[in-house]
């Protein structure tokens, strides 16, 4: 039997337990079933992934961004903050612009669960985020500023750009020092850094962490059902991981 | 004009811990109870989806909604006080459970120093120990009236836990549950503090060891060591949270009416009697009457005293003039602490909301304090938790944070650091309070609570000491490099600190220094409680859920006794 086989699946044990099925309530499975079939120390070192047919027959498209031009220099931009290099990939190859790009559709994109009702003041720095601008205004803003500054600084567009040169105007708006309209170029900046971290390690689903790369190079396994039986391990787990697509069948 | 529903017993505000625990025990003596909650029914089967950091924990999808209700915050009362837009320094919790359903399980005690706080204090260190403007004050009831109370409240969520902390107050009994399994990382805290003179004890948890069933026949699950807790419902039913524990307790005594969607906009009061509550069905918008003998206040710290403040019950505390109660005494916490980098891998993305190791050495007054600046301490506490790789990217101060050697530096520190955390109390100041914002409305036209809050002197000198013994203690541990955190200057309601905040509807035995009295009966009508950290004088060293479970008991025993005699109950 192989290893994979000899291990319950996630499915299975929720299912076996009840929770799956609502049973739970009062009743408890759960407690004799947990340990059974889970293995000491979980080696799984290739890359290999379990195919699902999401990957097949739901390509990544854009839902945002309407122009290359934008959408180009936000990958540019995401890429200088998390670069590729000798450990693996970069924001790019990750597809974080896709998950900035898809999260500005929806409820991220329009601030659909923050407070949103003025008047509008701008506050003291421990007051946090001002600004009447939902994330969808501020980063269809944000791009156009990173182009704005390349030009005027290189007369060049910011995809055209060297690395370096780049990274000096990142570096303005992180300082705060570019003018934005109604809103400080170092919100944008971290917003910016932020989402890209969030693209990079959220679960696959999102449409980052392509291939769960992100988590690959953190030694992170993901969305694992229990560590009961390695919880009290000396020794480093290397685990291969999962990602909540492996639910979907 | 609003619908009115037929009367029952007893209506609660909220069905998170407190409200659950008060609905448990008044539908066990026979009361019918509703339970009015302005989110949704979820539990268990709702959790199967959940390792999702990003949605959970970074995008908070089991919290408040604060596009419908927020606060709006100043440091100081010369500020224009603005909305929280998103939130950050805490997180509100909203539909079954409340905060109870994503909490991290951490459930401690107070010390018996905490109930008499001022009295001890002058005694040991004289009057003057303590500027005047601080408004230290008795709880009006002691650790020992607390205690059985305490121990109800761990027999329920069945908390894991040892007896071994020799500053604790007295237990009369052992905790329910063995406590969580002693990883190499809290064995390694164990080693070095117990090196240096400090008595470590396994963390009391309500993530719990082994499968339990608590005296109400609820069955809590053995904790599977998942890795995402806080911040997220227990797919297995092994976190100890309301809606595996109190919540069917209720319903499967046929008393309980739970009602979502609800969302409770006024208390309604004639002469010195509350008659019920008005909600706002979220769906509809429709205004329903629920009429009570009883209402209970279990909204949390902050709606609880906003709903007393909207339904102009009590009197609003004033700083100038040092009058009125509601609203008085807001505290928050503390949190120093220190990143330990190590070389070797540790698997630190393993573990449970409360598996840790945590000591008292430092906290209460429990080391003397004649030659300090300050009054009480911090838990000094280590915990594997489960780091998760969005929220996670340790590096050290000389390391950019972003670009090529941030990536390397935060992907090889993932696995290599450790964080040791001083939680600080925080003590009440004149200046620190909640009050009704005068420009800012929530969905339903109600003002937004205001909060005015900064730090002060004390808890600056707290935390530089606090932040120093983390630092010894992570030194200790054998880390390369050790890096304390920043210390405290202005209170800035943007990052996540904790969600500890107390204050504002004070108990007490003096009616003019307190809302409620020890059974958390409101002293302006005797047929209305509210229950919470909001109770809470000042903050202590240690998380509040042990302490508000213990006074939600506390408060079911008085409104059961309410129920048949009437009057106040002290
Ligand atoms: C991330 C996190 C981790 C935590 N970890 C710990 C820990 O380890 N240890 C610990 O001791 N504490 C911890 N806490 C705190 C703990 O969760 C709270 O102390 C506890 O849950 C409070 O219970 P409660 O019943 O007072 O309020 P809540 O749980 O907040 O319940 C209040 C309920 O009232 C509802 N409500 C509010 N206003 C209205 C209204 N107007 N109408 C109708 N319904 C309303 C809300 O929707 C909510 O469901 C944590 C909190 C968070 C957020
Ligand atoms: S760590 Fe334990 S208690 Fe927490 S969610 Fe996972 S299984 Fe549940």
């Amino acid at each position: 039997m192989s290893e994979k086989e000899k291990n319950i699946s996630r499915r299975d044990f929720l299912k076996t337990s009840g929770i799956a099925t609502g049973t739970l309530i009062g009743g408890g499975l759960i407690g004799g079933i947990i340990g059974y079939g889970m293995p000491k120390t979980t080696k799984v070192p290739d890359k290999k992934t379990e195919k699902t047919n999401h990957n097949l027959t739901s390509p990544k498209g854009r839902m945002f961004f309407t122009k290359d031009r934008d959408f180009n220099i936000l990958s540019q931009a995401t890429e200088r903050i998390f670069p590729k290099d000798d450990i693996g990939p970069g924001a790019i190859e990750l597809g974080v612009p896709y998950f900035i790009d898809n999260q500005l559709a929806g409820n991220y994109g329009s601030n659909a669960r923050e407070y949103m009702q003025g008047p509008f003041f701008v506050g003291a720095p421990t007051q946090g985020y001002q600004s009447s601008q939902t994330r969808a205004d501020a980063y269809t803003q944000g791009v156009s500023m990173l182009e704005k500054e390349a030009q005027s600084r290189y007369k060049k567009s910011f995809v055209d750009l060297d690395g370096e040169q780049m990274d000096a105007i990142l570096t303005s708006f992180e300082k705060g020092e570019v003018k934005m309209n109604g809103l400080p170029s170092d919100f944008f900046f971290r917003m910016l850094r932020a989402a890209t971290l969030q693209g990079a390690y959220a679960d696959p689903i999102y449409s980052g962490n392509n291939n769960m790369d992100g988590w690959r190079m953190k030694n992170f396994p993901g969305n694992q059902m229990s560590y009961l039986n390695v919880i009290d391990s000396k020794e480093f787990q290397k685990i291969d991981p999962q990602s909540l697509a492996n639910m979907e069948h | 004009m609003a619908r009115t529903m037929e009367k029952v017993d007893v209506v609660t505000v909220g069905v998170g811990w407190t409200g659950g625990i008060v609905a448990a025990e008044c539908t066990k003596a026979g009361l019918k109870v509703v339970g009015l909650e302005r989110g949704q029914e979820r539990g268990t089967t709702d959790f199967l989806h959940i390792h999702d950091e990003y949605r959970y924990a970074i995008r908070y999808e089991l919290m408040q909604n604060v596009a419908k209700e927020t606060v709006t915050f100043q440091n100081t009362r010369k500020m224009k006080a603005l909305p929280m837009r998103q939130m950050g320094s805490f997180l509100l919790g909203e539909g079954l459970g409340g905060a109870g359903t994503h909490w991290n399980g951490w459930t401690y005690r107070f010390l018996p120093y905490d109930f008499e706080i001022k009295t001890l204090t002058e005694k040991k260190y004289g009057k003057n120990k303590v500027p005047k403007d601080y408004l230290l004050q008795d709880w009006g009831l002691t650790y020992d009236d607390l205690e059985p109370y305490y121990d109800k409240f761990e027999k329920t969520a069945g908390i894991s836990g040892e007896n071994k902390n020799p500053y604790g107050g007295k237990r009369s009994s052992e905790y329910p549950t063995p406590p969580m399994v002693k990883t190499p990382i809290l064995e390694r805290f164990e080693k070095a503090t117990q090196k240096m003179g400090m008595k470590p004890y396994m963390l009391p948890a309500a993530t719990i060891s082994t499968t339990y069933t608590n005296p109400d026949g609820s069955k809590i699950n053995g904790c599977q060591y998942c890795g995402y807790c806080e911040r997220f419902g227990c797919e297995y039913g092994a976190k100890a949270s309301p809606e595996v524990t109190v919540v069917p307790t209720a319903l499967k005594t046929g008393n309980y009416d739970l009602r979502f969607n609800a969302n409770v906009v006024e208390i309604l009061k004639q002469g010195n009697k509350v008659t019920g509550v008005k909600y706002i069905d979220t769906l509809s918008l429709e205004e329903i009457i629920q009429p009570a003998d009883a209402v209970v206040l279990t909204s949390y710290v902050l709606n609880n005293a906003k709903l007393l403040m909207v339904s102009k019950i009590g009197e609003q505390y004033d700083p100038d003039t040092g009058r009125g109660t509601l609203g008085k005494n807001y505290c928050y916490q503390l949190n120093a602490g220190s990143t330990g980098f190590f070389d070797e891998q540790m698997n630190v993305f393993m573990g449970a909301g409360a598996l840790g190791m945590t000591l008292d050495d430092w906290n209460g007054d429990n080391f003397d304090h004649s030659d300090v600046n300050f009054i009480h301490g911090s838990g000094i506490w280590i915990t594997q938790s489960g780091n998760r790789p969005i929220a996670k990217n340790p590096v050290t101060p000389d390391v950019p944070s972003w670009g090529p050697e941030f990536k390397k530096a935060s992907i090889y520190n993932f696995t290599r650091t450790l964080y040791v955390g001083g939680q600080g109390a925080t003590m009440p100041y004149k200046e620190n309070y909640m009050s009704l914002d005068d420009t800012y409305k929530d969905a339903y036209g109600l003002p937004l609570l205001r909060l005015t809050y900064n730090f002060t002197e004390q808890d600056r000198n707290l935390f530089k000491f606090s932040n120093d013994k983390t630092e010894e203690i992570m030194k200790e541990m054998g880390a390369k490099t050790v890096v304390p955190e920043n210390v405290i200057e202005e209170y800035d309601i943007v990052p996540y600190q904790t969600t500890h905040n107390t204050g504002g509807t004070i108990m007490g035995v003096d009616r003019d220094k307190s809302v409620v009295n020890t059974y958390l009966q409101h002293w302006d009508a005797d047929n209305l409680f509210v229950v919470g950290a909001g109770n809470f004088n000042h903050n202590s060293g240690y998380n509040p859920t042990g302490t508000v479970g213990a006074l939600a008991y506390r408060c079911a025993d008085g409104i059961i006794k309410y129920s048949k005699s009437g009057g106040s109950l002290v």
